[in-house]
């Protein structure tokens, strides 16, 4: 426990100091361009969260690099904004912080972003630097109780006192213990000088463990009996809600398409090739056409390839397997999320963009759905469907929407 | 509705309050559960274990590896199908002389739902039960797959060689070639006759139909020198008097006439008036049933009824009398009704004898009906059989004249009068070639078939009426190897051209149109109909009404008279081997899967023939040599006299579905002054049998347990007076009212729900509602229902999640038999669609242990199927006993195979709606008010960043309704016509929650009292009678 709170401790003030340092080295962005107002920043924190937050975190390195101080580390403002536009040309133009970042992190790109505005991104930036500055939220709470113990008079007990009170109880216990040891060896000595005693009140006063006696004591076999029972049932019920569950569910395929090349390396858009994601509760296989606009004339040689041409001139479809497969009880479609709810693909699909071979990144069990209706926020913003509801539930409440509160949770909205 | 002291009685059962009946009435489930006919007897710790061991087995075997599933894109996508996007095409329903102008929903290029197409001016958005059903006719597995030649699967190429040069043989030698078809609409089919006629000049075209008309146009004839059926427009007829022509259900084209009818039956804020219907007929049909005034008569009587109204009018309108009038209770009043809205009237009789038809031109030209509700100079095309035409064909063929016969989708020797005298003499031709898409009873006999594609894959064109033009478009490609009947005759025809080019150039050089030929077509394509201007021309009635009346009251009664008809579901028998038209209850008798011998309660008395719940003894019917036996069915409403019996049934060659249902009934079918009858007034003996039957009828076995207010009504003379006539406003003691009363829904355990989003209802209108079940069979097809077979029907185990439920009425109470036969001798009929109610304060919601059906955000009483373990709680605790219980797995499952073809067989597959999960035996099911419609709506709305309108979000069963009697809706939206109709308030009840309170008088929920406040509200029925006689 100690030596964890201590391995914080330094770690944060290295941090601290770390920021302290870059921000007094490395001032030289005009911070004063990026926004402090809190509806930008909010405005910030919404197109973050939509968009970025797949990939990006403030403290943390996730599939891209962390982005607290990025108004600071990068090369300027606008060379952020040409890079959420359109990486891969920053990255073509051999801007060597670009190429830099390209190479650390396996050569992964960006998805461009060119409908975000230059202003959009000054406010993203603004949510940024006010995360930065509030810093990563673990070591905030370290910070008031180890950090400087007296500062915090208002956060409970500092830990230290309390380790101080379970090493006195410990203490006091042992000694307790200590004490009846003694006086029932006292008395135990005292009552075999006694003749009086009979047999039976012998026994007492002498005790005789026997293994086998306790083995057998009906107690003992319930208890042991009752744990097994217990562990062995909670394990088949862990199996149980298992079942179906397909998480990491990776398939070979007829074709060894990699959405890696796709939609990774070449970025194109997923919804060049799932057509129905916009419009339909299927997102679409693609069919071997759309893979012709491309490879009427790319690899047209590759083995994997002459498979789509086979198919075609087969009149044969392709027999792909199904990776994310829901029960037919449960309706799920695609173009309420995607259109209605402006989620990213990759928030179930998972780094879809850097899978070779498809594998379910999420359970789809009820529960996942269940909880993602809990925590998400309505995308209500300019959707006239919604202002009513919004007015509705601000009276009642200062939260936001979430899906919960407009009935997400609801058995119809699933199973019909 | 107990002020006025009616009593309302689902069926004679109840009426009778046999002890039995109310023992099981009390009985959501009925007591022999499958559970216990295994293995004779319960199950025992041992089975106990077997079963666990293997599920742990199982269990641990599918965690070993998932199946694979595989995802097969299209090799080349068409550019206008995404994966999970339906597309619609506007489309033509042709089936014979029937016409609904459709728009068809397809998904992935499969067609899987019919809708009506609101652009028609004729049909205007409704469809009926047969319209709907007929997407699944298209996955029929017993559809022929390759052209036969000699009961032999053969191909095109050498099928065409062998008729061509059968044909050529036969020109040759000067033979007599005949092409047999039903009513054709399409102008350019005509022309391919024709084109065929020019090849083979020995070659005529003989036109018949099922439900024949012939009479109708035969009479027009006579009165006006015109050979054709007039349009009706019963929108504007304030008063319509009718004799025997079931104009709702099944007389000429249904579904015009429901929308026109319907129209003048809405009353509201602005309307207070509506029509006045008087019904003359045998058999309670679903017409009669929706009549304010009934009037019971004899088949026989037909002629003379007509002929009294005939004298009742003219002496009002200064006219002469014809000879031969009988005595009926109302032609008086019913002829002073029409002269007062003379012009403004409608005389209609559904007999198919020409003089009676001629009377009732007579009728009609006195009351200067023509030219404004009734329109002679745009004659409709729906039926155009030529009775004294087929006949001679039929003798003919007997005679052995005919050496060639091409049977153009059609099938005679099932459903012509003669069908059994032309199988017998079908071997004198020498070539007989049928165009059926299935081996029926005709097809089975020819030589050969060349199988037609269904409509859904077809090209076509027709003109319902002249006039009005409509297309039909494929909207799937051909699923087997068959041919357009089109293109089989132009191709033997010697014609090179494809019938789509053909219909082309054929629009191209008969319509008028500006600009260029293809932007025309694809716009009329597009909007699927097209109306042009007519000349109006004036008609003057020159019709001899003294001999009609002359023969038409010459029929002579007789002590047992057979009236046959036609059913909504199964019709003339050509879509037979469809199970949802086979499952379908018949609106007024409640019966599925059967054809049966209707008879009054009198009858009944009088033979000794008793019913319980569907079980009845079995009769023979004698008619002239030929004999029937079929069940019996106690109907209330039938005629003194008479019996009643339903055609389409007892087909032999349908497919397995249909065969051996029922008996069939055109064999018994007459010829009355030159036209087919569907009267049978001499020669009819019933003996009735020890045998007992049991006839699947659903309905009858549930009751409101004297809850009378299910049904509220009145009259419209007190509606006019007070608004809320008819009303029942229940009050339950509350000391925190100042009354001291307060209405039910106002005291309640629960908070009540807060609606901040959408508030889904829906508004029954039951004035409007003619119970014609078009919305039955649109729920069916569209939230993927199980067809259950007549066993399970009568095992009380029907899965429709929308029933129309139909209560008689009749004003006195029973105790006696005496009584009885008097209530059932003539009662009120209303017919009360009846769905999930989705109630706020839901009784299903709080019994169920898994919480399986909850409430949603947005007024919905939500089921979820894969949460339900099946303890059938909630059913227990409907009050409106709407649930549905997967009894079994009705889908993959052999038992079903030949009842529930839509989920047991891959093709049958196809009709699937895939935004609805096919539920598994064991778990609970009922109306989700179509929220994977709503759930579609607001996404699209949401995507164009917008609320949704009112009316994009459509149910099924609502935007099938022929008479827009379901209306459905947001109520949180102001603007909605749902809104409006119910004219909502929001109040603000305690401090938490906004309640809905509705303003409208009529707007009434179903079992208020109980205060579970349902989203389904009703408005009261109101009949146009007299009071004292309501």
């Amino acid at each position: 426990m100690t030596q964890k709170r201590l391995l914080t401790r330094v770690f944060l003030s290295f941090t601290l100091f770390g920021c302290f340092y870059i921000s007094n080295t490395l001032a030289l962005a005009p911070a004063d361009e990026i926004p402090t107002d809190a509806a930008r920043i909010s405005e910030g924190q919404a197109i973050f969260d939509s968009n970025c937050k797949t990939c990006h975190r403030v403290h943390d390195k996730l599939v891209g690099p962390a982005l607290k101080e990025v108004y600071n580390v990068a090369p300027s403002i606008d060379w952020i904004v040409n890079f959420v536009h359109n990486s891969s040309k920053v990255i073509a133009s051999g801007d060597p912080y670009a190429v830099a970042l390209y190479d650390e992190y396996n050569k992964t790109q960006m998805t461009h972003f060119p409908s975000i505005s230059r202003d959009q991104i000054l406010s993203i930036l603004g949510y940024i630097k006010q995360e930065t500055e509030k810093g990563p939220a673990v070591a905030a709470v370290v910070s008031t109780g180890g950090g400087d113990a007296n500062a915090s008079g208002d956060a409970g007990v500092p830990a230290i006192y309390i380790d101080a009170i379970l090493i006195g109880l410990i203490i006091v216990l042992v000694l307790i213990l200590v004490v009846l040891v003694l006086i029932t060896t006292i008395l135990r000595k005292y009552l075999n000088q006694r003749d009086d005693l009979d047999d039976a009140d012998r026994e007492i006063v002498n005790p005789t463990f026997s293994f086998d006696l306790l083995v057998k004591s009906k107690p003992f076999i319930f208890i042991v009996t009752f744990l097994f029972v217990a562990i062995a049932f909670k394990v088949v019920i862990n199996n149980l809600y298992a079942v179906g569950v397909q998480k990491n569910y990776a398939p070979k395929q007829p074709i060894a398409f990699s959405h890696k090349i796709h939609a990774g390396t070449y970025e194109i858009d997923c919804n060049y090739c799932h057509t129905g994601v916009n419009k339909s509760k299927n997102a679409n296989i693609p069919s071997p056409n759309i893979c012709m606009n491309c490879h009427g004339s790319i690899k047209t040689e590759s083995p994997e390839i002459q498979k789509i041409y086979a198919a075609i001139e087969n009149d044969k479809p392709i027999e792909w397997i199904r990776v994310h497969n829901l029960p037919d009880l449960a309706y799920f479609n695609h173009s309420q999320h995607v259109v209605v709810g402006g989620i990213e693909c990759q928030t179930c699909h998972g780094p879809i963009e850097e899978m070779d071979v498809v594998k379910q990144a999420s359970l789809l069990t009820m529960g996942w759905c269940i909880d993602c209706h809990r925590q998400t926020d309505v995308n209500t913003k300019d959707n006239g469907y919604y202002d009513n509801l919004v007015e509705l539930h601000k009276e009642e409440s200062k939260s936001a929407l979430k899906v919960e509160d407009i009935g997400g949770l609801e058995c119809s909205k699933c199973h019909y | 509705m107990k002020d006025n002291k009616k009593t309302y009685w689902k069926g004679i059962e109840q009426l009778s309050n046999d002890p039995e009946f109310v023992k099981n009435a009390e009985k959501e489930f009925p007591d022999f559960l499958p559970i216990n006919q295994n293995e004779g007897g319960g199950s025992s710790r041992r089975d106990f274990l077997k079963m666990m061991g293997f599920g742990i087995a199982a269990v641990s075997l599918a965690a070993c590896e998932a199946p694979i599933r595989k995802a097969i894109p299209y090799v080349n996508k068409p550019v206008d199908v995404d994966p999970g996007v339906p597309n619609y095409y506007a489309s033509t329903y042709v089936n014979g002389g029937d016409y609904c102008s459709i728009v068809v929903k397809t998904r992935e290029g499969r067609p899987i739902k019919i809708e009506g197409n609101k652009l028609s001016k004729l049909t205007q958005g409704g469809v009926n039960a047969q319209v709907e059903a007929s997407v699944l006719t298209l996955y029929d597995n017993e559809r022929l797959r390759n052209p036969k030649a000699a009961g032999k699967d053969t191909d095109w190429n050498t099928l065409d060689k062998e008729v061509i040069t059968k044909l050529g043989s036969i020109a040759a030698q000067g033979g007599q070639i005949r092409i047999v078809s039903n009513t054709i609409l399409s102008p350019s089919t005509k022309q391919v006759i024709e084109d065929f006629k020019a090849k083979y000049p020995n070659t005529s075209h003989v036109t018949y139909d099922a439900i024949s008309a012939y009479g109708m146009a035969k009479a027009n004839e006579d009165s006006f020198g015109v050979r054709a059926i007039p349009s009706y427009d019963f929108s504007k007829a304030d008063v319509i008097v009718s004799f025997a022509a079931d104009f709702l259900g099944t007389w000429i084209s249904p579904i015009e006439y429901t929308k026109q009818y319907s129209k003048t039956r809405k009353l509201g804020d602005g309307k207070k008036k509506m029509s006045r219907h008087y019904q003359f007929e045998s058999n309670l049909s679903l017409t009669g049933s929706n009549a304010d005034y009934r009037i019971p008569i004899k088949p026989s009587d037909e002629g003379k009824a007509v002929a009294a109204l005939y004298n009742a009018v003219s002496a009002k309108t200064g006219g002469t009398s014809v000879a031969g009038a009988g005595k009926y209770a109302n032609i008086d009043k019913a002829a002073s009704d029409l002269v007062k809205a003379s012009g403004k009237s409608i005389v209609v009789s559904g007999s198919n004898d020409p003089a009676i038809q001629t009377l009732i031109n007579g009728i009609n030209s006195m009351l200067s009906n023509y030219g404004s509700t009734i329109d002679l100079s745009r004659p409709v095309n729906y039926r155009q059989g030529d009775d004294a035409a087929m006949d001679k064909l039929v003798s003919d063929i007997n005679g052995g004249t005919i050496a060639g016969l091409i049977f153009f989708n059609c099938n005679p020797v099932y459903d012509h009068r003669r069908g059994t005298e032309l199988k017998a003499a079908l071997s004198k031709v020498s070539l007989k070639v049928s165009t059926s898409a299935r081996p029926d009873e005709t097809a089975s006999l020819v030589d050969y078939v060349a199988p037609d594609h269904h409509f859904l894959e077809s090209w076509n064109d027709a003109e319902p009426v002249k006039g009005s033009y409509s297309l039909t478009q494929p909207a799937i490609t051909p699923i087997f190897n068959t041919r357009q009947a089109q293109d089989t005759l132009l191709t033997w025809a010697g014609s090179e051209e494809e019938y789509y080019n053909y219909l082309r150039n054929y629009w191209r050089r008969h319509m008028s149109f500006t600009g260029s030929f293809d932007t025309f077509w694809d716009q009329t394509l597009y909007n699927g109909v097209l109306d042009t201007e007519t000349e109006t021309q004036s008609f003057e009635f020159a019709g001899d009404v003294n001999s009609a009346a002359a023969l038409a009251t010459a029929v002579k009664a007789a002590d047992t008279e057979l009236a046959l008809y036609f059913k909504l579901g199964v019709g003339d028998g050509s879509q037979a081997n469809n199970p949802w038209l086979q499952e379908m209850p018949d609106p007024v008798s409640k019966a599925t899967w059967d054809n049966y011998l209707t008879v009054s309660q009198a009858w009944a008395r009088d033979n000794k023939v008793t019913s319980f719940q569907g079980e009845c003894n079995k009769a023979k019917v004698t008619v002239g040599g030929q004999s029937l036996i079929l069940p019996i069915l106690i109907q209330p409403g039938q005629a003194q006299g008479t019996v009643g019996l339903a055609l389409g049934y007892g087909r032999t060659s349908a497919g397995k579905v249909a065969n051996g249902v029922g008996v069939d009934a055109y064999p018994l079918l007459t010829s009355q002054n030159g036209a087919t009858n569907l009267n049978v007034t001499s020669g009819v003996t019933v003996e009735v049998l020890d045998e007992k039957y049991h006839i699947a009828q659903t309905q009858t076995y549930q009751t409101v347990m004297d809850r009378d207010y299910v049904i509220q009504e009145s009259t419209l003379s007190e509606y006019q007076k007070d608004a809320f006539a008819g009303r029942y406003h229940p009050q339950v003691s509350n000391w925190m009212e100042p009354s001291g009363q307060t209405s039910p829904g106002n005291i309640s355990l629960w908070e009540g729900h807060e609606y901040k989003n959408h508030h889904w209802g829906m508004v029954i209108d039951l004035n409007s509602c003619t119970g014609c079940s078009a919305c039955h069979i649109a729920c069916q097809s569209e939230n993927n229902i199980p067809v259950v077979g007549r066993q399970e029907v009568v095992n009380r185990r029907d899965m429709h999640w929308i029933r129309i439920d139909r209560y008689y009425s009749s004003k006195k109470g029973t105790t006696d038999y005496y009584e009885m036969i008097e209530a059932t001798d003539n009662p009120e009929v209303t017919f009360q669609p009846m769905m999930c109610q989705h109630c706020n304060n839901a009784p299903c919601e709080t019994v169920c242990p898994v919480a399986a059906t909850t409430h949603s955000t947005e007024g919905l009483n939500q089921m979820t199927y894969n949460r339900c373990i099946g303890t059938r709680y909630c059913a227990n605790n409907c009050p409106y006993k709407v649930r549905r219980f997967n009894w079994f797995k009705y889908h993959d499952n052999s038992q079903f195979e030949d009842i529930n073809t839509s989920m047991n067989n891959d093709l049958g597959k196809m009709v699937l709606n895939p935004d609805v999960t096919v539920r598994s035996r064991g778990v609970m099911e009922k109306c989700s008010l179509c929220v994977q419609r709503i759930q579609y709506g607001k996404l699209e709305a949401k995507k164009e960043k917008r609320r949704p309108k009112d009316g994009e979000i459509e149910v099924a069963c609502a935007s099938a309704c022929p008479a827009d009697a379901i209306i459905f809706g947001d109520m949180k939206d102001k603007e909605s016509r749902i809104s409006k109709l119910l004219k909502i308030k929001d109040t603000k009840k305690a401090d938490y929650i906004i309640e809905t309170e509705i303003g409208e008088p009529r707007a009434y929920h179903v079992l208020e009292e109980l205060g579970v406040k349902p989203n389904v509200t009703y408005l009261t029925k109101i009949r146009n009678k007299e009071q004292s006689e309501a």
